[in-house]
């Protein structure tokens, strides 16, 4: 005779399975998930040293390490906003699109963040650009509000960045002030991440001359919520999180012959062919 | 109506002058010119023998097209159906608006004191008809022609106000028909055969017997609500607030006929003359009032050159120029469909920064980079952006590099390169001032041009092959050769057009 489970058992297991879907479809629709504070999740070890992933209802900064890196800060903005399902609107500069290049859809696509969620606002200055991330952050439909003026304006100081924060505070959605290409000053964001790129990998079939998917150093430079770090990894434009780059394994000498010794700071160049588009 | 500026008798005639059939000939005359004779087409020559101390200054076409619109403009706080008629004429269709302001003669004559009163001199005539209108005023400046007494009214006029040209006017003065009223009782078959439909027609015009219409300066509104002051009104907060009033009206009047403004346009008339008219847009139908009057208060906030109310406003205006249908909308229990909020939002943005700030990213169907992607106003686009969801391609494998840069360049930028040749991928390159050593290199993905594009006589450009190149620091970029080397040109350019995170 074929033994039926107690129907209060197949209740409770029933309940349990809807609370996990509902757990499962809160976290793909980016609603907080529980009591605790809510999170945007980025991955991997980053979630882990961040307790969970970066808090949303807070202000973030991101600068880039050193001069030259302003593609890599453009990429981290892309990826907090494809971590996230909701509508993401990105006010930025007309100097910064200038400099930076026009955000174009096919490549944001090819990220893994959806552009008809993009809302993007061009300002003419500093004022307008903070003066409509303040406005956007009043709307808790968005999922993300990301600020972009460029330079060092004055105008970007304490009470500038705790006006944003404090409304990312009440309406809980993040804000990202991206400044590709400036120098921290006084901040009231809980973060500071510096982004740099990372060169590709070496690693599984991949031909040494070939790209990798993208790559980041990235660090929490500063962090009121928990500790700082250092993080290499990459980008997964599918699942739509941060990896940790696989180590890196130098190209293998030729085993016929000795290896060269190799003047410093000399690169080996090689060159290949692989389809693409 | 016409206008002609007027002068103090003191002063010496004035005519302006235009070069007509090889001589500078008077285009137009003052009062004080025409007392002593001279009249438009005399020659200045001629004009300068009569009268010696006559003052001539260059005719101004373009400046005098723009008084004449800004009169135009100033004219619709009568009627929102303004339209310029030819170089001198006004043309307002006061249906239904003349009972506002005490039937048609006090219409009439509170125009032209008011014309007058700002220096131009104005004559007026009311009729059935456009035309008829224009005639009067030119020949019988002030009357009022009763419903249906056009025939009567335009019979004692010359032929000259049917506007023929002047070979056919000296063919009717030769056959001794002078006055309209001549012409109107004659047989119509033997005058079309004579001089063409197109007297017969303007002559129907002129009768009463046919309205052709007439095209207004500024789109005709679907609603408005306005507000008149007894004083010019010269506090801006009070403007303001009247605004804020309208808006409410507003409200009301698109609630009753189930409808929603997705434009809407403010006009402020100065007692002075001056029209500013401020113009809003949503990206949805709306129909709040404290909506719409917050959407003004962003637009006039963000205004570059700020409202200006001189010596005060004496009619502000709100109209509602494109509307939709909006059903009354309940508001559920639940949480509100996402992103429903942000219509509000766009519309706020776009008003204070304006409408080509705001954009949303839509996908276009062409394989040429720059043209794969258009941005488009949020307010058009941001409601359907489920349609523009498809178009785009799937995100990268995970373990591939991306096919497009998330940043390109609007206009490629020129790069020093060594590149292999005839078609190998750069070594190092220089761009913004840094050379940049390639550690690593892909492609080439060659994009040929839209030949078909040249069949409409454009250049469509040359063959570019991209390359993504990633130098000894990890940054990525994509940049191309133009031109086959051999084929298409034997000095390729190269140029970085985007860059990859």
């Amino acid at each position: 005779m074929p033994s039926f489970p107690h129907p209060q058992q197949a209740q409770r297991e029933d309940l349990a399975a809807l609370r996990r879907r509902i757990v499962e479809m809160e976290r793909l629709s980016g609603l907080p998930d529980g009591p605790a504070r809510p999170r945007l999740s980025l991955g991997g070890s980053l979630d882990e040293a961040l307790g969970g992933g970066l808090a949303r209802d807070a202000l973030h900064e991101a600068f880039p390490a050193e001069k030259g890196n302003a593609a890599a800060v453009l990429g981290f903005a892309l990826a907090l906003a494809a971590g996230t399902r909701k509508p993401v609107l990105w006010v930025r500069q007309d100097m910064a699109a200038l400099e930076g290049g026009d955000i174009y859809g096919p490549g944001c696509a090819a990220f893994g963040l959806d552009p008809s969620r993009l809302i993007l606002v061009a300002a003419a200055d500093a004022a307008d650009t903070l003066g409509a991330a303040e406005e956007a952050l009043g709307h808790g439909a968005l999922g993300l509000v990301v600020a972009e003026p460029w330079g060092s304006p004055r105008l970007i100081d304490l009470t500038a960045t705790r006006r944003l924060a404090l409304r990312s505070e009440r309406s809980g959605v993040p804000s990202l002030l991206l400044r590709p290409g400036a120098d921290p000053g006084p901040s009231a964001a809980a973060t500071r991440w510096r982004v740099a790129a990372a060169p590709s990998r070496v690693a599984g079939d991949v031909p040494a001359f070939c790209l990798g998917p993208p790559a980041f150093a990235l660090e929490i430079e500063r962090n009121r919520l928990g500790p700082t770090g250092h993080f290499t990894v990459e980008w997964n434009a599918h699942a739509r999180r941060f990896t940790p780059a696989p180590r890196r394994a130098l190209p293998a000498a030729p085993a016929d012959r000795p290896a060269a010794p190799q003047p410093a700071g000399a690169s080996h160049v090689v060159f290949g062919w692989r389809r693409t588009g | 109506m016409s206008s002609s500026a007027g002068a103090a008798p003191a002063d010496p005639p004035l005519v302006t002058v235009e070069v007509k059939a090889n001589a500078r000939r008077i285009a137009a005359v003052d009062a004080a010119a025409a007392r002593l004779g001279l009249h438009p087409g005399l020659t200045l020559a001629d004009a300068q023998a009569r009268v010696p101390q006559t003052e001539a200054v260059e005719a101004d076409a373009a400046a005098d097209a723009a008084l004449l619109t800004a009169i135009a403009s100033w004219c619709e706080r009568w009627t929102p159906f303004v339209a310029v008629s030819g170089p001198d004429g006004i043309v307002l269709d006061i249906t239904g608006c003349a009972h506002l302001f005490g039937g048609e003669a006090a219409l009439l004559s509170a125009m032209t004191e008011r014309l007058a009163a700002t220096g131009l001199a104005a004559c007026g005539a009311v009729a059935g008809t456009a035309r008829a209108a224009l005639a009067l005023a030119r020949w019988r400046p002030g009357q009022v022609v009763p419903a249906g007494g056009d025939r009567e009214a335009v019979a004692p006029l010359p032929v000259d106000a049917l506007g023929l040209d002047a070979e056919a006017g000296r063919s009717l003065a030769y056959l001794g028909l002078v006055r309209i009223g001549d012409i109107a009782g004659k047989p119509r078959a033997a005058l079309a055969a004579r001089f063409g439909s197109v007297l017969v027609e303007r002559l129907d015009e002129l009768c009463g017997a046919a309205s052709p219409p007439i095209s207004p300066l500024n789109p005709l509104p679907v609603y408005v609500a306005e507000r008149r002051f007894a004083e010019p009104m010269g506090d801006e907060a009070t403007a303001r607030a009247v605004l804020a009033d309208l808006a409410r009206d507003l409200a009301g009047v698109l609630e009753r006929h189930g409808e929603g403004g997705r434009r809407f346009e403010a006009a402020f008339f100065r007692s002075d003359g001056a029209v500013r008219r401020v113009a809003a847009g949503t990206a949805a139908p709306l129909r709040d009032g404290a909506r719409l009057a917050g959407l003004f208060r962003e637009r006039l906030a963000a205004l570059a050159d700020p409202l200006d109310p001189g010596f005060g406003y004496d009619v502000i205006r709100l109209s509602v120029t494109a509307a939709e249908p909006l059903a009354a909308t309940q508001s559920g229990f639940g949480a509100e469909p996402a992103g429903a909020g942000l219509d509000q939002l766009v519309d706020t943005l776009s008003a204070r920064l304006g409408p080509r700030r705001v954009t949303c990213l839509a996908a276009q169907d062409s394989h040429i980079p720059e043209r794969a992607t258009v941005r488009v106003p949020a307010q058009k686009a941001w409601r359907s952006r489920e349609a523009l969801a498809h178009d785009w391609a799937e995100p990268a494998a995970a373990d591939a590099p991306l096919a497009r840069p998330p940043a390109m360049f609007p206009v490629p930028e020129p790069v020093e390169t060594l590149a292999q040749v005839p078609d190998g991928p750069p070594l190092r390159f220089r761009w913004r001032r840094v050379l940049h050593e390639v550690a690593r290199a892909e492609g080439p993905e060659r994009i040929a041009p839209e030949w078909w594009t040249a069949l409409d006589g454009n250049r469509p450009g040359l063959t570019r092959d991209y390359f993504r190149v990633e130098d000894t620091q990890g940054r990525r970029f994509w940049l191309y050769r133009e031109g086959t080397y051999g084929r298409e040109t034997s000095t390729p350019q190269w140029f970085l057009h985007g860059l990859f995170p």
